[in-house]
C-alpha cells in the first residue's frame, strides 16, 4: 500500500474555506484554501448548547469514535464516546476534526498547493497549536456554533483545550485537558528530533518531496513511530507486557532479528504507523508540539494567559506518564488558582504511561463523567432529552407492533 | 453514628453558621466535599476544596465540586492574596508539616480563616499521658503514635498563644465538649482548655498585618 499521504477521508465531513476566509498562521503566512474534515456524534440540542469538542493527539485524527476507514480499526476514543460513555452523545453534539497540517482530509503537507498544483511539503508553512484551534474555531463558526459546552483533549490534544480556553475563553464553557502541559519541555523536544532526525535520514524522504518523486520514507517513519511509542508508555507496562520473553523461539540467535517480543512489538507499531500516516504531516504536528509555550504568549506569565476567566476547568494526569508528567499539568493547575479560575485537579494511579487516556481507565472515566454531568447542572442542558425522545419513540413503536418487545 | 461523625456534624453546622452567604470559599483537605457541598446548596457560596486522597478528589469532582489534589503546606503558594472570604482548614492543621506557614497562607488568601481541630489539652488526653505514661488513643484520636497523620497537636491555649505571636485577631471561639455539645462562650479557657474535645477558631488579620 502506498504511503498515506492526504486520505480523502470519504467518510468525513468536509468544510471548505475560500480565499476570502484565509487561515491567518502565527508564522506571519495565511492558509487558503483551507478544507477541515471532520466527524459529528450525537445531536446539536435547540438552543445550540450541547457541543463538546474532541482534540486529537500527535497521530490521532477526526476518527475518535467510528470505525477507522483506512486501518479498519475501533475509533481512537471509542471508550469515551458514545452512547451512554462518558461523553455521551446520547446528550452531546461531539465534533472532531484532524488538525490543520495533518494527514486525514484536512490541510496539510500532503494537499496540493493552489500555487504549485503539487504538494504543499516543506513549503507549507510551519503550524502551531493556534493556528490550529483558530481554525477549529472557523469550522465552529461555520457550523453556527456560539460556543462550546466542553473542549477535552489529551497530550497535543490537551495543549489544544488549554489554548481554546486562553484564546477564546467566552466559547469555552468548560475544559478538560488530560495529560498535558503548558509547554513542551527540552526532553519532549528532544524526542522529537530524533524522530524528525530519523525522518530525514530515510533517502526515500527527498528532501520532503518524496510524493513528487513517487517513493515514501517508511523506514525513517517507522523508527520515529518506536522511539517515540516507547515515551508513550511506562517500564512497568512495558516488563508486564513483555518482560525478557523471546518472540516465536526458545533461545536467543546470536542475532540482529527481533529476539523479544518487545522488538517484535514496536516493529509491528512502527510499519502499520507508516500505512495511515504521511511523514511530512509527522514533522509538522511534532514541531506544533514542540513550539508550544503558552505562557510565552503572554509575558511568560502562564496566569495571566486566564486571568478572568470562567471557563470551568478539569485538569487530569496520570501517575506513571513520564513524557507530561503530573508536574507539568500541576503548574498548569497552580497558574489557574493565580488567576482565580474554577479548576478541579485529579492525578489517577495508573502504571500504563501517558497513553492511559486512551485505555479502559475507570477512574479517568468516572472523573469526566462526574465533571461533565455537574457542567450540565450549571449551564442548564436538557440533559437526556434526545435519549428521553427516542425512548418515547421506541415506546411507541412497541404499541404500535401489539406491545411486542 | 460515631462519635466522631457526631463532632464532624456538629463542626459543619457551626461551620456553616460562621459562613455569611454568597461569599467565596476555599475548603482545605475537603474530604468527599461533604462540607463543600453543604455551603454550596444552604450558602450559596462559591466553593473550591483541597484534598490529598485520590478517592476524595474523585467524589468531589463527580459531584460538580472544583476539588484539587494537593495539601495544605504545598499548594497555598499560588493562590492570590484575598482569594477567597473564607479560608476552611477543618480537623487537618495538626497534620500539616508547618502550620505556622500554613496559617499565614491562611489569612493571606482569605479574609478570614476557619480552623477547626482536636484539643489535646483534654482531661482525657492529660490523664492518658500523666498517668499511665502512654500516647492518647481515643474515638477522637484513634491512632497510634507510629501511625498518626496528626504530627503537630495543639491544646486551645497553644493555639490562642500562636494567634496573638503572629498578631491575628481571633474573632469568636466555639469549644465542643463531648457528644459535640457546645460550651457556654463565658466560659474561662483553663476550663475550656480542659473540658473541650475540639475548638473552631474564626480568625481574621488585624490591621496592623501578620507577624
Amino acid at each position: 500500500m502506498a504511503t498515506a499521504q492526504q486520505n480523502t477521508s470519504p467518510k468525513s465531513e468536509i468544510a471548505q474555506f475560500g480565499a476570502d476566509q484565509p487561515l491567518r498562521l502565527d508564522s506571519g503566512h495565511s492558509l487558503s484554501p483551507l478544507t477541515i474534515a471532520y466527524q459529528t456524534y450525537g445531536t446539536l440540542d435547540d438552543r445550540r448548547a450541547n457541543a463538546v469538542l474532541v482534540c486529537h493527539a500527535l497521530t490521532g485524527d477526526q476518527h475518535a469514535a467510528n470505525t477507522h476507514p483506512v486501518t479498519g480499526k475501533p475509533g481512537w476514543w471509542e471508550l469515551m464516546i458514545g452512547p451512554g460513555k462518558p461523553i455521551d452523545t446520547n446528550r452531546y453534539f461531539v465534533i472532531c476534526a484532524n488538525v490543520v497540517g495533518g494527514c486525514m482530509g484536512t490541510t496539510g503537507p500532503g494537499s496540493i498547493n493552489p500555487a504549485t498544483g503539487k504538494a504543499y511539503a516543506l513549503d507549507l508553512p510551519v503550524i502551531t497549536i493556534r493556528d490550529m484551534v483558530r481554525a477549529q474555531a472557523m469550522l465552529l463558526d461555520h457550523l453556527a456554533i456560539p460556543d462550546l459546552f466542553c473542549v477535552i483533549g489529551g497530550s497535543m490534544g490537551g495543549m489544544q483545550v488549554l489554548q481554546w480556553a486562553a484564546s477564546y475563553p467566552e466559547r469555552v464553557f468548560s475544559a478538560i485537558p488530560i495529560a498535558t502541559a503548558a509547554r513542551h519541555t527540552s526532553q519532549n523536544i528532544a524526542f522529537h528530533e530524533v524522530g524528525r532526525q530519523a525522518v530525514m535520514a530515510d533517502p526515500d524522504w527527498c528532501g520532503g518531496n518524496y510524493i513528487e518523486q513517487g517513493k515514501s520514507p517508511r523506514k525513517g517513519l517507522a523508527v520515529a513511530r518506536m522511539a517515540a511509542h516507547i515515551t508513550y508508555l511506562s517500564e512497568e507496562a512495558l516488563s508486564r507486557k513483555f518482560g525478557r520473553n523471546l518472540q516465536d523461539r526458545d533461545s536467543l540467535t546470536f542475532g540482529f532479528d527481533a529476539d523479544f517480543q518487545v522488538e517484535s512489538y514496536l516493529r509491528h507499531q512502527g510499519m502499520t504507523f507508516v500505512d495511515r500516516f504521511d511523514a511530512n504531516s509527522y514533522l509538522y504536528m511534532t514541531r506544533a508540539m514542540d513550539y508550544f509555550d503558552l505562557a510565552a504568549d503572554y509575558g511568560g506569565s502562564l496566569a495571566s494567559a486566564f486571568t478572568g476567566t470562567r471557563t470551568r476547568f478539569c485538569i487530569i494526569s496520570f501517575t506513571s506518564d513520564w513524557l507530561f508528567p503530573t508536574g507539568g499539568n500541576r503548574q498548569v493547575v497552580h497558574a489557574l488558582n493565580a488567576s482565580g479560575a474554577s479548576v478541579s485537579f485529579v492525578e489517577i494511579e495508573s502504571e500504563k504511561g501517558h497513553d492511559t487516556f486512551l485505555l479502559d481507565e475507570p477512574e479517568l472515566h468516572a472523573t469526566i463523567r462526574g465533571f461533565l454531568k455537574a457542567g450540565e447542572r450549571v449551564r442548564g442542558l436538557q440533559a437526556g432529552a434526545h435519549a428521553k425522545e427516542r425512548a418515547k419513540e421506541r415506546a411507541k413503536e412497541r404499541d404500535s407492533r401489539g406491545g411486542q418487545p | 453514628m460515631t462519635e466522631a461523625e457526631r463532632q464532624a456534624r456538629a463542626d459543619f453546622e457551626l461551620i456553616k453558621e460562621l459562613v455569611s452567604e454568597d461569599t467565596r470559599v476555599l475548603d482545605i483537605g475537603c474530604g468527599d466535599g461533604e462540607l463543600l457541598s453543604l455551603l454550596v446548596d444552604q450558602r450559596n457560596v462559591d466553593g473550591r476544596g483541597i484534598e490529598l486522597s485520590q478517592a476524595g478528589v474523585n467524589r468531589c469532582v463527580a459531584n460538580g465540586l472544583a476539588v484539587i489534589q494537593g495539601d495544605a503546606d504545598s499548594d497555598l503558594v499560588d493562590y492570590p492574596d484575598a482569594a477567597f472570604d473564607y479560608v476552611i482548614l477543618s480537623q487537618t492543621i495538626q497534620a500539616t508539616h508547618r502550620p505556622r506557614t500554613v496559617l499565614t497562607h491562611l489569612l493571606r488568601i482569605g479574609k478570614r480563616a476557619i480552623v477547626s481541630f482536636p484539643n489535646f489539652g483534654h482531661w482525657r488526653v492529660r490523664l492518658q499521658l500523666s498517668l499511665f505514661g502512654r500516647m492518647p488513643i481515643s474515638s477522637h484520636l484513634p491512632y497510634t503514635w507510629y501511625d498518626t497523620p496528626n504530627i503537630h497537636f495543639c491544646t486551645i491555649r497553644d493555639f490562642t498563644d500562636l494567634c496573638h505571636d503572629m498578631n491575628v485577631a481571633i474573632e469568636c471561639t466555639t469549644v465542643f465538649s463531648g457528644g459535640g455539645r457546645r460550651m457556654p462562650d463565658t466560659a474561662p479557657l483553663w476550663l475550656r482548655n480542659l473540658f473541650g474535645q475540639q475548638a473552631v477558631f474564626l480568625l481574621s488579620r488585624k490591621d496592623g498585618g501578620l507577624d
